[in-house]
């Protein structure tokens, strides 16, 4: 019964989802105040009936429904509840569900913090929520029913797949959604500036902080499965340059070159065009990546099982919301103003140019991506594009964009001097080079790109800071120079802290790929292992039992100068639904470095208590990399939280007041 | 991304084929097997630019597949019987194509894909100052401050919700 | 129309891709060996095992080459078609028995010595062959996989269609359907067979 009423709420939620897709549209054209006074209560329904929905399909996980087929194929009576939960997203059905719950949610908030936005523009950006809810809830309902019955039940489900049952699953999906759909509310806000014709900067204002919130999601959302892939994988790699994975960062760079857009528009009223396209192509290639992940255009290790009506159905949808949108674009963009006068050198000039090095670089990685798909449908031969080129061709269209970021900041708006430039950055440069000498030569061989990564990540910390005491110096007007530092606009802070993130980033995969050492080996009880100074000791394999699986577990020493640190307890799981044996790699993560111990094989299977094959690995600033996305998102947190946008913020207080006594 | 999502769909796809239960021994135990460290990691360095063919997308070095370790067990056989990288990598292509190479040849085929980021490139800088001269040209045409009216409407208004 | 609708062109090429995409089988690798002479091999037969077979002793007949194992699945998909194809078609169809024993999985080669493995692999295979059919003219061991990878097999069942001068001059990966076999390689072997 459940699942019924579950199903009967996304219909429902369908109709309201069309509903709040034409009449506020059509209420703001015409001037009809009844139609766009729709919106609110309508995005508030849309997103009560998914929510109700995801709940009744996560009560079927819950209670072992196994005459749902998608409860039958991606849960178990033995799993732990936290995976029953997070297993309603284990699977296609499930995943779009939730994806169309993040959607429903982000309308709700829009509707919700909006007050103090004209009428007619919260019906626009509603009723265009509500066109891509519906094509998606349609997805849902006439593709990929999530509450598909199964007659006769099943007696026990198939089980989750084991390399999903881990924490990852329950928090990167969820993560990488909210970001991914949060770009459709930058998107919705241009469309309805295209609409109403306005496009000036208090759109820009207002699209600012939903624009960051959604790319602070898809940081985290990104860095957060590339963590996942880190320690469940069992061979240390963080980054595959899979197609999956690049229609993740596809859409991150550009919403990184339209966070940095926005900024100009607001401030300057300039690229006004540009930053609308980037709002819309943002939000374009989520829905490609979605395209890719679900239609097996493209062979990765990350496919949903496929359905070639689905990949119908998601191209259809992709002509209609992108080409209208794109259609819609290319009809206004001549007609709007050109902003403020600016100079060859200016912060303008300087972040358009950051904005063209990053969509050069989404454009390579879009290239590399769908290339192998183009010479195959030219039929002129099959072939793979996978780590070794994106890595060769990637740098140097990065190289530039590192370097700007220590510039930018200290050019002033309309027009910058040069000399005026290099005489506030030529420190950062000495210290940029020191650094590039010296640490490469203190942690063994000297190459020339390490000494690239570290001199720009060098750089940028340093220019950061000083532009920050620059900035400080300059607005003290007698007071401390503490408090001044305090005082600083959130924006500012937010920035350095970003990009002083994207430095901590940059060292982490320099010095992880240029230092990283391992070592397969097979040890017997009592024997060890030295890698880089750490000396691990093998005592031997001992059965463990969990839920849902039985384990063999290592007892290994990790002694550094021969003093004792901690027990490592890798492990070799057999979970009893697969066949399928999981490495979990035991790590012990520390500031400069990892040290990472995963269990192979027995040499003897039927001699467990003899020798293993057994991988160590050393992974130096390894946790910068994952650290470096956390601040790059605090550092956006931060700048989202500015006084500048706290409006919203007061002006949402009363509302969630009044809807809580209604 | 959902990195690990139906990795499911891998092994039925891969099981559909081969049937074979998966790694039975892993690349590690082969490794701690192999004499040669330095072999070793020549076979490492090699492996990681070679696409494992029954895989869903993973290079011979990460891949646990059957084939990939036969392969690995050939290239370890033509290491020690020292061929060089590029003969290994020419008996790998002979067999299967360019599709094991997961860094595609400099040929007709992939002519755009090398040249692309470098067009892109040029184009994109080029395209940036054509339009920075363009728009100076207009901006100075206009002359009537166009802008500074429009920034003014978007301060009053910001001005009168901050107020609110 | 302005210079705006460019991108709407570049979005257009872009959806004709990926629907092109759609219809393509992106693990459908083709072989290099298409058009290259069959590698040569020396293997012993399943039905003698003191007799050896290799490709140039097929010189001058068009033949087919089909690889197969107990073990796989798929390969009983495509049998009875190649038991009913034995049956009509006058084409020596010679079977390829791809690592009988180490493809299986449920065994520990560590611990099997070569004699026992192949005393296990031939026990298996003719088992195999008089509980479905067999259709093949003949049938080669290769226990080790040495052979499949020179002939680039990496999904079993495949099949190769070889000319009279021994190049191979087609090759089928996965299993074989009826229409592949009247649309695809009947009409080859006619034509080679002219």
């Amino acid at each position: 019964m459940i699942p019924e009423l579950g199903h009967f709420a996304l219909i429902l939620s369908a109709l309201v989802a069309l509903i709040l897709g034409t009449l506020p549209l059509i209420g703001a054209h015409t001037n009809r105040m009844a139609w766009v006074a729709v919106a609110r209560p309508a995005a508030t329904a849309m997103a009560l009936l998914v929510t109700f929905s995801f709940a009744c399909l996560t009560q079927a996980f819950v209670a072992n429904d196994f005459s749902v087929v998608y409860v039958a194929q991606h849960s178990n009576s033995l799993l732990p509840i936290q995976y029953r939960i997070a297993g309603v997203w284990g699977g296609h059905e499930g995943s779009l569900l939730l994806w169309i719950l993040m959607l429903t949610w982000w309308a709700f908030l829009v509707a919700m913090l909006s007050r103090q936005l004209p009428e007619a523009m919260v019906a626009r950006v509603l009723g265009t929520l509500g066109l891509v809810g519906f094509g998606f809830l349609l997805f849902i309902l006439l593709t990929s029913n999530p509450f598909e019955r199964l007659l006769p039940a099943a007696a026990e489900g198939r089980d989750l797949n084991p390399l999903l049952q881990d924490p990852g699953l329950v928090i990167h999906p969820p993560l990488l959604y909210m970001g991914y759909v949060g770009f459709s509310v930058a998107f919705a806000f241009a469309i309805a500036a295209l609409l109403s014709g306005k496009l000036d900067a208090a759109w820009a204002r207002w699209s600012r902080p939903w624009t960051m919130a959604a790319w602070i999601f898809l940081t985290l959302g990104i860095a957060m499965g590339s963590w996942w892939a880190y320690y469940e994988l069992g061979w240390g790699g963080w980054w595959f340059w899979d197609p999956v994975e690049n229609a993740s960062f596809m859409p991150w760079l550009i919403g990184t070159a339209l966070i940095h857009s926005l900024a100009v528009t607001e401030k300057r009223g300039s690229f006004k065009n540009w930053t609308v396209l980037l709002a819309i192509s943002a939000f374009s290639l989520s829905l490609l990546g979605t395209f890719l992940v679900r239609s097996g255009v493209l062979t990765s290790v990350h496919a949903f099982a496929t359905d070639p009506r689905r990949g119908i159905f998601i191209l259809i949808f992709l002509v209609a919301v992108i080409g209208s949108s794109l259609a819609l674009f290319a009809a206004r963009a001549p007609k709007v103003g050109l902003g403020g006068r600016f100079g060859l050198v200016s912060r303008e000039s300087l972040l358009l140019t950051n904005n063209v090095l990053l969509v050069v670089a989404c454009a390579t990685v879009l290239l590399g991506t769908l290339y192998p798909l183009l010479i195959d449908a030219l039929g002129v031969g099959k072939i793979s594009v996978g780590p070794p080129y994106f890595n060769a061709v990637f740098v140097p269209v990065m190289t530039p964009i590192l370097f700007l970021m220590g510039v930018g900041p200290f050019a002033r708006w309309k027009e910058a001097s040069i000399p005026e430039i290099a005489k506030a950055v030529k420190w950062a440069l000495v210290v940029g080079a020191l650094v590039a000498i010296v640490l490469p030569l203190l942690y063994g061989q000297w190459h020339a790109m390490t000494a690239l990564g570290l001199l720009l990540a060098a750089w940028i910390v340093a220019t950061a800071i000083l532009n920050f005491v620059e900035r400080v110096r300059h607005t003290r007007a007698g007071r401390g120079f503490v408090a001044t530092a305090l005082s600083q606009p959130r924006t500012f802070v937010g920035m350095h802290l970003a990009h002083i993130g994207i430095a901590v980033f940059v060292v982490g995969v320099t010095m992880v790929g240029s230092y990283q050492d391992e070592k397969d080996i097979k040890l017997a009880p009592g024997q060890s292992v030295d890698v880089a100074g750490y000396h691990f000791t093998f005592n031997g394999v001992k059965a463990v039992e969990g839920p849902n699986y039985v384990a063999a577990q290592g007892d290994f020493d990790l002694a550094v100068d021969g003093k004792f640190v901690r027990k490592m307890n890798p492990e070799k799981r057999n979970y009893h639904s697969s066949a399928m044996p999981m490495t979990e790699a035991s790590i012990d993560a520390g500031f400069l470095r990892d040290v990472y111990v995963s269990l192979g094989e027995p040499i003897d299977r039927d001699k467990p208590e003899g020798e293993w094959a057994v991988r160590v690995y050393y992974k130096p600033f390894v946790d910068w990399i994952w650290g470096g996305c956390v601040l790059m998102s605090l550092g956006g947190l931060i700048a989202m939280l500015d006084r500048r946008y706290r409006v919203r913020a007061r002006a949402a207080a009363p509302v969630s007041a009044g809807a809580q006594q209604a | 991304m959902k990195r690990l999502f139906a990795k499911l769909a891998a092994i039925l796809a891969f099981g559909l084929y081969l049937n074979a239960t998966p790694a039975l021994a892993s690349s590690a135990t082969e490794a701690a097997l192999a004499a040669d460290p330095v072999a070793e990691k020549r076979l490492t360095k090699l492996s990681e630019e070679l696409r494992c063919l029954v895989c869903q997308n993973q290079n011979i070095a990460d891949s646990n597949a059957e084939l990939a370790q036969d392969l690995r067990r050939e290239i370890r056989g033509m290491i020690k019987e020292g061929k060089s990288d590029k003969e290994i990598i020419d008996f790998m292509v002979a067999r299967y194509g360019d599709f094991v190479l997961y860094r595609p040849p400099v040929q007709g085929n992939t002519l755009l894909l090398w040249v692309g980021p470098i067009a892109l490139l040029i184009f994109g800088l080029s395209a940036l100052i054509a339009y920075q001269r363009r728009r100076a040209a207009r901006v100075a045409a206009e002359d009537k401050p166009l802008s500074a009216d429009e920034a003014s409407r978007a301060d009053a208004l910001l001005k009168e919700l901050d107020n609110k | 129309m302005n210079r705006y609708y460019w991108i709407l062109g570049g979005f257009a090429a872009l959806v004709a891709l990926l629907a092109v995409g759609l219809n393509l089988n992106p693990r459908d690798v083709p072989s290099p060996l298409v058009g290259k002479p069959a590698p040569a091999f020396t293997l012993s037969q399943l039905a003698e095992p003191e007799k050896t077979l290799s490709p140039k002793d097929m010189q001058g007949k068009v033949w087919l080459f089909n690889v197969w194992a107990s073990w796989c699945v798929s390969c009983r998909v495509e049998h009875p078609i190649l038991v009913e194809f034995s049956k009509k078609v006058d084409v020596p169809l010679i079977g390829l028995n791809y690592k009988e024993v180490r493809g299986d999985g449920g065994f520990d080669m560590s611990k099997m010595p070569a004699d026992e493995e192949k005393k296990l692999a031939w026990q298996r295979a003719n088992q195999w062959l008089s509980q479905h059919g067999n259709p093949y003219t003949l049938t080669v061991m290769d226990l080790d996989g040495r052979v499949g990878i020179d002939y680039g097999v990496y999904g079993v069942p495949e099949t190769y269609v070889i000319d009279k001068t021994g190049l191979i001059r087609m090759k089928h990966t996965g299993p074989i359907t009826p229409e592949i076999l009247a649309k695809k390689i009947m009409p080859l072997l006619a034509e080679l067979n002219k």
